[in-house]
């Protein structure tokens, strides 16, 4: 499979009055076609951060400082504005968290998708960019009339897809979707896996699953990123990662998951708590709690091992 | 060990300074301010020892010359010397405007808790009349008020704490309000603490804080409507040394372009009410910080 | 449509009680002078005779509850009484003035909204440069600046010096009075006639005493504008609309200033208390002949029926521009009608 999206030891800091916040450190990820990537990790852990980095969408202070992300071997980090703007809803789209607060309330839906679609194709009328908003929504399960409301109007659901029709309105082929379940009820949220993996067969889309729940990349990633503390800890197929975790981190991770099936008489937990990250440890970025470190963990950051797929930054498996 | 006083003043001054990277810019705003209150008031009340000829002296040299050596800020119609009125009617505004100031916070203050504290339809009565009051121009209100009790300092400072009542007022009984449903106290009325008590010893010292700032921002616009209802004619007799006045009166001159005599008293109006917007602005700031900014 | 009616009727039966309380308020302020207001305007060596007699023709031996209904009811039909100097009709003196008044306001008003609104947006989007501290910094001063100040050094630059722009006035001397029958509104009444050269003269002495009112209200707007930029653009549709590769400067121009805006409409009906006291402050210092300075004329001649008329006028024309600035909320904001 093609790699369309390669990130190469990207830094993102954030200098802010008590020190800089090393949010994402020397962080390898690949996307290749059509594949549902997801990337996670706990709060604060760098991955939202990650996936704002793509498009450069960093907001104040945050800046990147190191690496390479290449989108089709152009490196969108130094790109120049006027053609990462043109990347941007057009072929890398984004979605974000919350669907109300996403959609400006003061227009109308179409025209915000009429705005969206004559931003990139200017030469369009507005008729025909209304058709293909309208072309959209239905295959969404939305009837054509709801562009005439306002955000405010819709339930969150169906906001949820007015923000998915958006940003495949213009046939991107990467997706990158921030949290995108967090604010919705479980039922919503189960629609919203089905749809997504209708879109991605349809569209032939790749899309980048940032978010904390496991279940829902249980249910829909080929491949799975965990990050940990700015870095990544392992990568791998979804089966792989889930089956036979190897990092310790996710080990515990898993092993924190409460399985009702299962008769528990104390729930696995981690001890310690997630680095600062203005100050990280020295070393491996876990090792203060992680239960199987060595001595080099404290010293020097694990290199990545493994092959093919699989990939693992530990020096357990050095 | 030797303790010398210079060492501590050092001490007391690096710590002081120090604060300034700790809020930032802010800091500074409220440091600047003060200086510039501090430097008007000391200018008032050294009046007498600074301004090189009385303020009423009409003999001080040519009429209408402007700036010069002698004469640093020129001379007006009269033949006085403009920095000297300058200098005097520091005295009459601050005067004024910090008395007036005084007076709304301690009406203002005492209805707010009141009618926070008390409630129900006494709050509402009041509440109402206040709210009125505020939205009512307010100089206009002040200008009613100037010109129907008549000129003299007494009258103009109350046309002037008049205005200032409702914010006081607003202020303190939406604090009271909140600070009334805390849980401390309940506590308090518990173990049986009375009303008075709990007024003074709960309620009052929480809302000191905001209202120190607002103190500030207060006695800044006062000196803007005393200055106004003086440029107006309203409010003082030609006799006491006023800014606002002397721009009423040089006002006549201006197209003979004789721009000294409102420059400077214009100037220090705006200086004197800027120095007390940037010490409340830097208050407000230091004791609300906004978080995470650099 | 229905939705925006009926939210118009409700926010105006709401303001009948403030008006109620405003005019109370107007009522008891004109009454609290030391003395009563014949002998002073007599002259205080007048015969009792005299000024019982002038007391009786004023009613102003009624007792008070019937003087305040009295005035109640004469302001539900618009009469504020006669003048106790001039041969007047207070509503037709205060009518004459009214539009000088307003136009001038309106001015001042659009003035400090565009270089506020504008120059405050732009400060948020340059965040912690030097424009922005530039720009806050302006935002403080220009609010300590008493607009008769700035009124005369402008004057003193542009009138004086410069010999550019007149300083006095509605019009110039070679301008014909008749013109302005129709409304009262020097712009729209030469514009009806078209009268390009009156118009121009208009806008000559329209300029520089707008210009004052709104500089210095435009500091207000700016230091608005910019804190609910900054808000407004760490929101999340912003960041979407940034994802969709829109524009920066449309983002900042279009998407969050018209987000922001809607506080600075609220701000706007505060405002205009403020603004025409400053507009008073303005008239007198460019002799424009407008309410504010009719009532410093009439305060001089001791008028009190004149001053009371223009004071209630000023109440209820601040009421009246919260009440349209609400209305204009309502219709800018669909949120609040749906």
């Amino acid at each position: 499979m093609k790699t369309i999206l390669e990130i190469k030891n990207l830094h993102v800091h954030f200098p802010i009055n008590i020190g800089t916040v090393r949010a994402v450190q020397g962080v390898d990820l690949e996307l290749r076609q059509g594949e549902v990537m997801g990337l996670v990790g706990e709060s604060g852990c760098g991955k939202s951060t990650l996936g704002f980095s793509i498009l450069r969408l960093l907001r104040p202070p945050g800046e990147i400082v190191e690496g390479e992300i290449l989108y089709h071997g152009r490196d969108l980090v130094r790109m120049e504005e006027k053609e990462l703007l043109s990347l941007r809803g057009n072929n890398i789209s984004m979605i974000f968290q919350d669907p109300l607060t996403s959609l400006n309330p003061l227009f109308r839906i179409d025209e915000q998708f009429i705005e969206t679609i004559k931003t990139h194709d200017p030469q369009i009328s507005k008729q025909e960019a209304f058709k293909k908003a309208a072309q959209v929504l239905e295959s969404l399960g939305i009837s054509p009339e709801r562009l005439l409301e306002y955000p405010h109007q819709m339930s969150g659901g169906m906001r949820q897809r007015i923000m998915i029709g958006m940003a495949l309105v213009l046939d991107p082929d990467l997706l990158i979707a921030d949290e995108p379940t967090t604010s919705l009820d479980v039922i919503v949220e189960a629609q919203f896996l089905d749809l997504l993996n209708e879109l991605r067969r349809q569209y032939d889309l790749t899309i980048l699953l940032i978010t904390h729940n496991l279940g829902i990349v249980a249910q829909l990633a080929d491949r799975v990123t965990v990050m940990y503390g700015g870095t990544i800890a392992e990568t791998g197929k979804a089966e792989s990662i889930f089956g036979n975790p190897l990092h310790p981190y996710t080990q515990g991770l898993l092993a924190s998951i409460p399985n009702i099936k299962l008769d528990q008489p104390e729930l696995h937990t981690m001890e310690g708590s997630p680095p600062d990250l203005v100050a990280p440890p020295p070393g491996c970025v876990f090792h203060p709690r992680c239960p199987r470190a060595m001595d080099i963990c404290k010293k020097e950051r694990p290199k990545a091992f493994g092959k093919d797929d699989r990939i693992v930054r530990c020096w357990l498996y050095g | 060990m030797r303790f010398s006083p210079a060492a501590g003043l050092g001490k007391l001054l690096q710590r002081f300074m120090g604060q300034g990277k700790k809020y930032g810019m802010e800091w500074w705003v409220m440091i600047i301010g003060a200086t510039i209150v501090l430097a008007i008031v000391i200018m008032a009340f050294c009046a007498p020892y600074i301004a090189p000829f009385s303020p009423y002296d009409q003999n001080t040299g040519p009429q209408l010359s402007p700036p010069n050596n002698i004469h640093i800020m020129g001379t007006d119609n009269l033949q006085r010397d403009v920095w000297s009125r300058v200098v005097f009617g520091s005295q009459t505004i601050l005067r004024v405007a910090v008395l007036a100031a005084v007076l709304s916070s301690v009406v203002g203050i005492t209805f707010g808790l009141i009618s926070g504290f008390a409630g129900g339809n006494l709050d509402r009565i009041f509440s109402l009349i206040m709210d009125s009051v505020y939205s009512f121009p307010g100089l206009i209100l002040a200008i009613a008020f100037a010109a129907m009790l008549g000129p003299g300092v007494v009258n103009i400072t109350l046309a002037v704490a008049v205005i200032y009542i409702p914010t006081y007022f607003r202020l303190v009984r939406g604090q009271t309000l909140a600070i009334k449903e805390e849980l401390y106290v309940e506590a308090a009325k518990a173990i049986g603490a009375t009303n008075r008590v709990i007024l003074w010893k709960y309620i009052f010292p929480n809302v000191i804080a905001t209202t120190v700032v607002v103190f500030s921002m207060n006695v800044a616009d006062a000196i803007m409507i005393e200055a106004a209802l003086t440029y107006l004619g309203l409010g003082l007799p030609p006799s006491v040394v006023d800014w606002g006045m002397d721009l009423a009166m040089g006002k006549k001159y201006l197209p003979s372009g004789q721009w000294w005599l409102i420059t400077f008293p214009g100037a220090m109006i705006s200086l004197l009410a800027l120095g007390f917007t940037m010490l409340g602005e830097g208050l407000s700031e230091i004791l609300n910080p906004r978080l995470l900014e650099r | 449509m229905r939705n925006l009616l009926k939210y118009i009727i409700a926010r105006t039966l709401m303001t009948i009680p403030m008006v109620f309380i405003l005019l109370t308020i107007v009522f008891v302020v004109v009454r609290i002078m030391p003395g009563d207001p014949v002998s002073t305007m007599l002259g205080g060596h007048a015969p009792e005779s005299v000024i019982e007699k002038k007391k009786h023709e004023l009613g102003l031996d009624r007792p008070l509850a019937v003087q305040y209904v009295n005035y109640l009811w004469q302001i539900c039909r618009l009469d504020l009484g006669d003048s106790m100097v001039f041969k007047q009709r207070v509503i037709k003196a205060v009518e004459d003035k009214l539009p000088a008044t307003l136009e001038l306001t309106v001015a001042g008003m659009l003035i400090a909204l565009l270089i506020g609104v504008f120059t405050g947006a732009y400060a948020a989007d340059k965040r912690r440069s030097a424009q922005d501290y530039l720009l806050r910094f302006y935002g403080i001063v220009i609010y300590c600046i008493p607009v008769y100040w700035l009124g005369l050094m402008l004057q003193l630059i542009f009138g004086v010096w410069l010999h550019v722009l007149p300083i006095a006035g509605r019009t110039g001397p070679r301008v014909f009075a008749s013109i302005f029958e129709k409304t009262g509104f020097y712009i729209l009444d030469t514009i009806w006639i078209r009268d390009w050269a009156a118009l121009g003269d208009v806008l000559l002495h329209l300029f520089l005493p707008s210009l004052t009112l709104g500089l210095v209200i435009s500091g207000i707007f700016l230091r608005l504008t910019r804190a609910n930029m900054l808000d407004v653009l760490r929101s999340d549709y912003v960041l979407a609309a940034e994802a969709r590769g829109i524009r920066h400067r449309i983002v900042v121009y279009k998407h969050a200033l018209k987000n922001a805006f809607i506080p600075i409409l609220t701000m706007m009906g505060l405002q205009f208390a403020q603004l025409i006291c400053n507009a008073l402050l303005t008239e007198t210092t460019f002799s424009w002949p407008g309410m504010g300075r009719l009532l410093m004329e009439r305060i001089y001649l001791r008028d009190y029926p004149t001053i009371q008329g223009t004071i209630v006028i000023y109440a209820l024309l601040v009421a009246t521009i919260s009440l349209i600035v609400d209305i204009i909320y309502a219709m800018v904001d669909p949120r609040i009608r749906y």
